[in-house]
């Protein structure tokens, strides 16, 4: 054979598949606060446009050592669990009849639209006209706000459930609820778990929304009521309270997708 | 019990797919359904397990189903259509829990499947474990666990590849063999219809119709791949199909 220019086979397969990074998160949090911690020692950043995340953290020291932060955290979760838990529920609910019932996705699919794009915080009267000041109204807007996202990923995931695994029980002769039970339920779980995630994001946001009024206590009514004082420090301890909240259930829903979830290929 | 299909036709809108069907499937005996891509064969396959109705014509079901039988007309699909969150055994009580069988009943129909299918060592296995060829043979254990009358077999052994195919039959041969049950086998593989079909069934393409019935007498364990009576069969239905399976090709679908 003649002498030929011989070259290795330029590789370009490989990627678009994500590997878990130890760590890495981490690393990002850590660069980002230094540098804010940086840049507000050395003066690059006036103290008037960030507060110093050492002072932040004393600020959440001082409210760990007052007492007062289960006297704030305590009400919310009580509100986020209970408003949440209620919205997921219908709206699974709901997304189940929806995704079952001709009838009942014709009429309610619209309803759902219209009813998705509100700002709920907009509906806050309202809700204190018809479920009082007290407790009734913070549920009913965090449970209305879970519910819209909920409905929606639940008749998409129940859409989605292979048609042909349901033909395989009705050939078999399983019952109706059997079929919604053993099929089209788990066949869904990956989607409702996704939707949840977004779910309970927005249960947080709408938490601070909820304690506006007629809160005394709260992580909400603690930020509310920094902010209207412009006391930057302990705004930013209530949103880093908010934003820890956020990681911990995500990493809990993950954790539960993990354990319901393994025998997705 | 025996199947009988009386001058089936069916449409899909405008497009008839398949016209005048009549056909007998006798107990014991296995019988394949060949045609060209688009022939509606396994429309007619889903006639027959009540999955889709006829829009003419009719199927009846003769005879009793035989006693213990929980699920007369049984399918086995040619994507297998196991859950993927149920282990080999679950997916096998699936089918069992419905008819209000005791726990150590059910057991015991399972274990005997899972022997009979060569697959007792994978009871704990999910779905996402196994080859193609094991799903299918999981998909045929479960088919067995509700003992059928008759059993309907869309392309079972179409998404495997040709050595677990030829494993595939052997397995059914030998299940057969040993107990005899009524089947109807729907395929694209000749070497497939002739390997197992004691009656070949040839449509034409769309409209689909019989064009033939084919017999073969060689008894399902002395047939093999090379054997000189299957192979001229073979032949002989490629040169029934060579022609209806090209027009086949050449068309437009819904054309």
């Amino acid at each position: 054979m003649p002498k030929q220019n011989a070259q290795p086979v330029h590789f370009r397969g490989g990627g678009f598949a994500p590997q878990p990074r130890r760590g890495i998160a981490l690393v990002v949090f850590i660069v980002l606060i230094g540098m804010a911690e940086w840049g507000t020692r050395s003066g690059w950043i006036s103290a008037l446009t960030l507060p110093r995340p050492s002072a932040v953290l004393q600020t959440f020291i001082d409210l760990y050592n007052s007492g007062m932060l289960w006297k704030h955290l305590l009400p919310s979760l009580t509100r986020l669990a209970v408003g949440a838990t209620l919205g997921a529920i219908v709206g699974i609910g709901v997304g189940l009849l929806i995704a079952l019932f001709s009838l009942i996705r014709a009429g309610l699919v619209p309803v759902v639209a219209a009813l998705f794009p509100v700002p709920k915080i907009a509906l806050l009267p309202l809700f204190i006209i018809w479920f009082g000041i007290d407790e009734g109204s913070k549920y009913a807007l965090i449970a209305f706000g879970t519910f819209t996202p909920t409905v929606v990923a639940t008749y998409g995931a129940i859409d989605n459930v292979d048609r042909s695994l349901i033909r395989m029980g009705q050939s078999f002769g399983l019952s109706w609820l059997s079929i919604v039970r053993k099929i089209i339920l788990p066949g869904a779980l990956p989607g409702i778990l996704s939707g949840l995630r977004i779910s309970l994001a927005i249960a947080i946001i709408l938490l601070v929304a909820a304690e506006m009024l007629g809160a005394e206590h709260g992580v909400g009514a603690y930020i509310l009521e920094a902010g209207s004082l412009y006391d930057l420090e302990r705004l930013f301890t209530g949103v880093a309270i908010l934003s820890i909240l956020g990681v911990i259930i995500s990493t809990a829903i993950g954790a539960l997708e993990k354990r319901l979830l393994r025998w997705r290929v | 019990m025996e199947l009988r299909l009386e001058a089936v036709g069916h449409h899909y809108g405008d497009n008839e797919v398949l016209r005048d069907i009549n056909l007998h499937i006798p107990a014991g005996k296995i019988v394949c359904i060949v045609g060209p891509s688009g022939c509606g064969k396994s429309t007619l396959l889903r006639f027959m397990g009540g999955l889709e109705q006829p829009t003419t014509g009719q199927v009846l079901q003769l005879g009793e189903a035989p006693p213990g039988c929980l699920n007369p007309l049984t399918y086995i699909f040619q994507d297998f259509a196991l859950l993927p969150w149920r282990t080999v055994h679950g997916n096998i009580s699936l089918v069992l829990e419905d008819h209000g069988i005791p726990a150590a009943d059910a057991n015991r129909i399972i274990d005997d499947v899972l022997a009979r299918t060569k697959l007792s060592d994978f009871a704990t296995a999910l779905p996402k474990q196994l080859s193609g060829g094991m799903k299918q043979r999981v998909a045929i254990a479960r088919a067995l666990a509700v003992n059928p009358a008759v059993l309907l077999m869309d392309e079972p052994l179409s998404a495997l590849d040709s050595q677990t195919r030829e494993l595939l039959m052997d397995d059914l041969v030998t299940l057969w063999t040993r107990n005899p049950f009524t089947a109807v086998y729907v395929t694209h593989n000749l070497a497939e219809a002739v390997r197992l079909g004691h009656n070949i069934v040839v449509l034409s393409r769309r409209p689909g119709c019989i064009h033939e019935i084919v017999q073969l007498d060689t008894p399902l364990d002395q047939r093999h791949s090379t054997h000189p009576e299957c192979e001229k069969q073979q032949q002989y239905l490629w040169q029934l199909m060579r022609d209806e399976a090209r027009a086949a090709d050449a068309e437009l679908l819904n054309a």
